[in-house]
Formats: C-alpha cells, sequence, structure tokens
C-alpha cells in the first residue's frame, strides 16, 4: 500500500451565502499528523463538514484531491470508501440502530458484497479495540450514540475510526469534554493507528492533546484560511499567550468575530 | 341489488343454498339472510380523513376453489417458513383460500379441553360456544355494510378457545394463505380465553396472487376473562392489488389483559380498526403495532381503547413508516368511560415520511369522562433527518442503506417490543423486504 495525500487547494466554502472558508490550502501525506488551532468560528468545524460532503455547506472554490482523485466529485459515502473519514464535533444520534450493527454495516460497506466481514472476525475485532478504549462491552449493543455522554460520542467516534481504517481522517474536537483519562485513552487509540498508510489532520483547542499525540506540524486558523504553521512549539505558544500575540504579530485585525458570541 | 358480485348473484336463495351446503345451524343461517338485508340498509364504514369511494370491498368470487394439505412437508417454502420451529410448533391451522388446508393440535391441548378449529367445524361440533361469542357483545353485524357482508357471506373463519385456568406455554398459529385473483375472503376469527387462562395466538395473513382484485374482510372478536391473559400477534401482508377490511375486537373482564402485537404490512388499500374495550376492573391492553407504506397505497388505521372498568390500565405505541406517495391516517382514540376512575391511558404515534409524496397524518384524540385517570399522548410526523443520513453515511453507507437503518431504527423500539418471538422475527423480514 502507498501512503495516502490529501491536498486541499485554495478552498472556499459558504454557509447560507455567507463565506466562511476563504482560501484553505492544506498537504497531508501518509504517516503525517497535523493540527489545526484557532479562535471560535473562525471555520475549522466547516473546513472539516465540507471535505466530507455535508449537506449545508457550499464549496465555490478550490479542489480537495485525495490520492490523485477529486473528491469533491462524490457523495458522502463514496469519499468515505475512498479513505476519508471524519470524527465530528457533534455526532448524530440514531435510534434504534445499534452500535454493532451501524459498524457492521459500514464495514461491509467498504468490503463490498460477497466479501462482507464474518460476524466472529467482526466480533472478536470490536472487542478488542472496545478494550483498547476502555469501552464497556455493552455499548455494541446500545443505540448509536443514543443517550451517549459527551465523552462517550467522542470515545465512540474514535472507536470507529479504528475499526473503519480510513486513510486520512480529521478529528474534529475529539478532545472536547474529555476527562483526563479519556483524553489519554482517546490519544492512544489515534497513536494505535500512527502508521506511513494513514494521515490525519487534528483540530483542537488545547495544547493538552497535543502532548500525547506530538503532531507533526500545528498551523493556526483565523477568518477562514491559515495564517500561520510550525512545529508542536507553535502550540505550545498559543497556549501561553492565546491569539492576541500572533494577531498583533500578523496584524490580523478583528471584524466578524466581535459580533460573534 | 347492490351486493354485486362477479359471477354469482348473492341474494337470499343463494345464501340459503351456501349455508345449507355448509350444513349450517339455523341460527347462523338466519343471521346471514339479516346480513344480506342490512347490506342494502347500511352505510359503509366513514374512515376519517381516508375516501374510500372507488374501493373494492363488494365485487369478489364468493366461492374460489383451494387446495389442502395432508403434511406441512408439501407446503410451498413461502408458507412453509412462516409456520413455527421447534418448541413453537405442533398448533398450527393453515387456511388455504378460506377453507382450512392443514391443521394440527397437540394432545396435550386437545386433552386440556382447548378447541382450536376452522369456523364451520365450529359451527358443527361446537355451535352453542359459537352462537355465543359471533357477532354478540363485540362487534355487532348491523354496525355498517361492510360487517353486514361479512354476516352474509363469511367464508373462512377460525375458532380457538382456552378453557378455565388453561395456560397454554406454546403459541397457536393461524395462517390465511390467498392464491386467487378475485376471491373475496370473509374470514371470522374468535378467540376465547376463559378465567385464569392464558394463552398466545399469531396469524399470519399473505397473498400470493399478484393479478385481480380480491377482497379481505376480516372481523377478529377476543375475549379475555377474569385474570385471562392473551397475546394476539399478526403480521398482515397482502399483496397489492387486495383491498382489506380489518375489524379487530377485545372485551377484557376483571384482571384481565389482552397484548396486541400488530405488523400491519399489507400492501394493498387497508381500513383497519382496532378497538378493545377493558370491561372489568383493573382489566389491561397493551397495543404495539408497526406499518409501512409504499408505492400509492392509502391505509386508515384507526386504534380505539375505553376504559369502563376502574383502574384499568392501557397502552398504544404505534410507529408507521410511508414512502413513495403512500398516504396514511392514524387515529388513536383513549376513551375514560364515567365511572372508570383510577385508569391509566397512554399512547404513542410516531409517522416517518421517506418522500416528499409520502402523506402521514397522525391524530390523537383522548376523551376523559372521569376526573380520577391519567391519561397521555404524544404524536408526531416527521422526515428523515438529513444531518442523520449524512452522519452514517460518513461511514461508507450507501443513501439506500443509511435510509434502510434508520427506518429499522425507528421501527425497533416497538419491533424489539413485541411480546411474540415468531411475530418479531417474521415482521423483520418482511420489514426488510419492503425497505430495500
Ligand atoms: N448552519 C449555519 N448557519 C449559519 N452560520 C453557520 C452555520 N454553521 C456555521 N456557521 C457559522 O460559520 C462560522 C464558522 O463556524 P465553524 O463551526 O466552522 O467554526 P469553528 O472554527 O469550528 O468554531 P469552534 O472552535 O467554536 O468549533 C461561525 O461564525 C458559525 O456561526
Ligand atoms: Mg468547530
Amino acid at each position: 500500500m502507498s501512503a495516502p495525500n490529501l491536498k486541499i487547494e485554495n478552498l472556499h466554502v459558504s454557509i447560507e451565502d455567507k463565506e466562511i472558508v476563504k482560501g484553505f490550502n492544506l498537504e497531508i501525506n501518509g504517516g503525517e499528523i497535523h493540527a489545526i488551532m484557532g479562535p471560535n468560528g473562525t471555520g475549522k468545524s466547516t473546513l472539516a463538514s465540507a471535505i466530507m460532503g455535508h449537506p449545508k455547506y457550499e464549496i465555490t472554490e478550490g479542489s480537495v484531491i485525495l490520492d490523485g482523485q477529486n473528491i469533491l466529485e462524490m457523495e458522502v459515502d463514496e469519499r468515505a470508501r475512498a479513505g476519508l473519514y471524519l470524527a465530528m464535533q457533534y455526532p448524530s444520534e440514531i435510534s434504534g440502530v445499534t452500535n454493532a450493527d451501524f459498524l457492521r454495516t459500514a464495514i461491509n460497506a467498504r468490503r463490498g458484497e460477497g466479501n462482507e466481514i464474518p460476524l466472529m472476525k467482526f466480533i472478536k475485532q470490536l472487542d478488542k479495540k472496545m478494550d483498547l478504549l476502555d469501552i464497556d462491552q455493552e455499548f455494541a449493543q446500545r443505540y448509536l450514540n443514543e443517550g451517549f455522554s459527551g465523552g462517550e460520542k467522542k470515545r465512540n467516534e474514535i472507536l470507529q475510526l479504528m475499526m473503519l481504517e480510513p486513510k486520512i481522517a480529521i478529528l474534529d474536537e475529539i478532545d472536547s469534554g474529555l476527562d483526563i483519562d479519556a483524553l489519554k485513552v482517546v490519544a492512544k487509540g489515534v497513536n494505535e493507528m500512527r502508521s506511513p498508510e494513514f494521515g490525519c489532520l487534528i483540530i483542537t483547542h488545547y495544547q493538552r492533546l497535543l502532548q500525547y499525540i506530538t503532531p507533526d506540524k500545528v498551523h493556526v486558523m483565523m477568518q477562514g484560511r491559515i495564517v500561520k504553521s510550525g512545529g508542536p512549539e507553535l502550540a505550545q505558544r498559543l497556549e501561553e499567550e492565546g491569539y492576541d500575540g500572533l494577531k498583533a504579530e500578523l496584524g490580523i485585525v478583528d471584524e466578524a468575530e466581535e459580533q460573534e458570541v | 341489488m347492490s351486493t354485486e358480485v362477479t359471477g354469482v348473484q348473492y341474494d337470499s336463495d343463494y345464501i340459503k343454498s351456501f349455508s345449507k351446503d355448509r350444513h349450517e345451524p339455523e341460527w347462523f343461517t338466519d343471521l346471514r339472510l339479516k346480513g344480506l338485508q342490512w347490506v342494502e340498509e347500511l352505510p359503509m364504514p366513514k374512515p376519517e380523513k381516508t375516501r374510500i369511494i372507488g374501493w373494492n370491498f363488494t365485487e369478489f368470487e364468493h366461492q374460489p376453489s383451494a387446495k389442502s394439505f395432508s403434511s406441512l412437508e408439501d407446503l410451498p417454502a413461502k408458507i412453509k417458513q412462516l409456520v413455527g420451529q421447534g418448541d413453537q410448533s405442533g398448533n398450527v391451522l393453515i387456511q388455504h383460500n378460506g377453507a382450512p388446508a392443514f391443521r394440527s393440535l397437540t394432545k396435550e391441548l386437545e386433552d386440556k379441553g382447548v378447541i382450536f378449529t376452522d369456523l364451520a367445524t365450529a359451527l358443527k361440533d361446537h355451535g352453542d360456544l359459537i352462537r355465543k361469542y359471533y357477532f354478540t357483545d363485540a362487534v355487532k353485524a348491523d354496525e355498517n355494510r361492510l360487517t353486514a357482508l361479512h354476516a352474509a357471506l363469511v367464508n373462512s373463519g377460525t375458532f380457538l378457545y382456552v378453557p378455565k385456568n388453561v395456560a397454554v406455554n406454546v403459541p397457536i398459529q393461524t395462517i390465511y394463505w390467498q392464491e386467487n385473483p378475485n376471491a373475496g375472503f370473509i374470514n371470522h376469527v374468535i378467540v376465547v380465553a376463559e378465567q385464569g387462562s392464558s394463552v398466545t395466538y399469531v396469524e399470519n395473513y399473505l397473498s400470493t396472487e399478484e393479478s385481480g382484485a380480491p377482497v379481505a374482510n376480516v372481523i377478529t372478536e377476543v375475549f379475555v376473562g377474569d385474570n385471562a391473559k392473551v397475546q394476539f400477534g399478526s403480521v398482515d401482508n397482502f399483496s397489492e392489488n387486495m383491498t382489506s377490511y380489518f375489524n379487530r375486537r377485545g372485551r377484557v373482564e376483571n384482571n384481565g389483559k389482552l397484548e396486541w402485537a400488530l405488523g400491519q404490512m399489507n400492501e394493498g388499500n387497508t381500513i383497519s380498526e382496532n378497538l378493545t374495550d377493558l370491561i372489568g376492573e383493573a382489566s389491561a391492553a397493551d397495543i404495539k403495532a408497526v406499518s409501512v407504506g409504499r408505492g400509492d397505497q392509502k391505509q386508515n388505521f384507526v386504534n380505539f381503547i375505553r376504559h369502563f372498568g376502574k383502574h384499568s390500565e392501557s397502552a398504544m405505541l404505534i410507529h408507521g413508516v410511508q414512502k413513495d406517495s403512500a398516504n396514511s391516517i392514524f387515529n388513536g382514540k383513549t376513551k375514560i368511560e364515567h365511572g372508570a376512575s383510577k385508569s391509566d391511558g397512554e399512547q404513542t404515534q410516531r409517522v416517518l415520511m421517506l418522500s416528499d409524496q409520502a402523506r402521514g397524518d397522525a391524530n390523537p384524540i383522548l376523551l376523559i369522562e372521569e376526573d380520577d385517570v391519567v391519561a397521555g399522548h404524544a404524536a408526531s410526523v416527521g422526515r428523515v433527518d438529513p444531518i442523520q443520513l449524512f452522519y452514517l453515511m460518513s461511514r461508507g453507507i450507501t443513501k439506500e442503506d443509511a435510509q434502510r437503518l434508520v427506518i429499522h431504527g425507528f421501527l425497533a423500539p416497538v419491533v424489539n417490543q413485541l411480546p411474540i418471538e415468531e411475530v418479531r422475527a417474521q415482521l423483520t423480514e418482511v420489514i426488510e423486504g419492503k425497505v430495500q
């Protein structure tokens, strides 16, 4: 298997005719972990959702290429089967569908008809990953995310990541709402995935997660685009100074954000 | 003559000779003749918000030919797979085009006095019992044109009788298999659970003939005695060409309990009315029903519970899916009569719509004529949430499969709670077939 490559070029995304992402560029290769940090409302989730194909977001310009394929021309499920994964900031709850049934359907969708995963193999894999993530066995039979606590939902996003083994994953605030033990568990899951065949983009507000998952690159996003990139030390600096120092350095003036609460 | 039926003129002479051929008791023949008269006098039932003008309820062939089978092995796979297996087996009645085609009842149950047979046989062997329950306290023959037509032309039926204090621990099952393009299936089911008894009854309705315009007119009367318990399960699965009238009634005495578990999976136009009267003190009823409307079928479902007894309790949980340009009305009624103090009636009806052309209405009605009671209702009509679909599809699941999961998920709270395992399994399969 060759190392995957995701190339985002000059991406512009609007929601309800308001441009949120304004010329975003980033390339992620297999084996790399990138982190994006940035103030609330700067378009991080918009970027992630638009790449996955969320129905509410409109891409007005730019391209997203995964291993040479233009994924913007694909349906959401095709993007996923091409190797893309998005751990969502706010995962949906699906009543009446068990976690296990859902996961098996998702795995089989990738494997295709006639090549379904044998039930025993599936159960073994699921058991193993749930163990690793400290998820109680009963969650396999719980309805998908229904009534899950915030932290349980996040863990469940990582469980899916581990079961589906995508080429490129975007993790949108996978650390928000996690207690310190859960944070370590989630980091363990992501680190377990690390390999030349896997690339990852982590969206986070906190340097803390990056202590457990060391990123290769850290990018700061403001006003819909990357305004600065660096190594892990950049995250450290933001933790200490907040965004004001960086804004002053780059001469960024708040406009839209001011109205935001 | 307003009862026009293909081929034969259904006048009193026809009915007399039909009844005579079947060696029916005189009172029964008389009731048929009265029915015939009422057909002309009475109006059609008027389901709220569903127009049934033009639906074929009255034109059909009354005596289609039928097969019988000496062994279950001879049944086609489609029918055989419906028959309970293993420890669920042994008590089954199969009716083909309205006539008994196969029957088995374990000796153990027979020895305990359980009666389980087709209506014609029951009329011969247990005429007095039938007379006590047939069109007496539950359904009246002169309610409307279709009940009258039923009384006049009934040509199929089942009688299940469980004597006092007999607990039947295996399900009793009837399979009604229609296989005729023009048959009129006029089926009457009577279930009697005497004081202190208990029984689980499961029925399957299906038709395997896709052409023509057959008709079903089904009336069911369930009597639950003091301290008795009946679990009544059904999977109605008639094909698209069939027009159906289902009228199911229950009467529950002191401390009795009646649980309905209905998979209302007909593919054709259907009126279904389910009424349970909680007569006795501390009597209870529970209705769980699921349906999937598709194509351009129209359906009207009334679920109605009337509380007469003090401390009576009822719960209703109805979930319906509407696909394509299907149109269904769900009317849930709970009535607490004066005197039924300390009663509790709860109902929930939910409709999920999968297309812009589909229509679904859920109308909750509570009629309370007593102060000291608890009653509640919830009703909703909603569409599949596009964000949910996005979430599922973002894991690689196709849109069709994502919808299928959401539908199963929507019906699961009802299906999973159905008290009868066979109904649950069969229903899951039927639903699977419909949502693909
Ligand atoms: N459905 C929507 N309708 C209108 N505006 C929206 C919608 N979704 C997002 N926005 C706006 O787009 C902007 C970017 O939102 P986005 O969720 O991408 O920010 P974010 O960087 O992920 O913020 P956070 O760090 O708080 O998660 C915000 O101003 C938000 O209000
Ligand atoms: Mg966000």
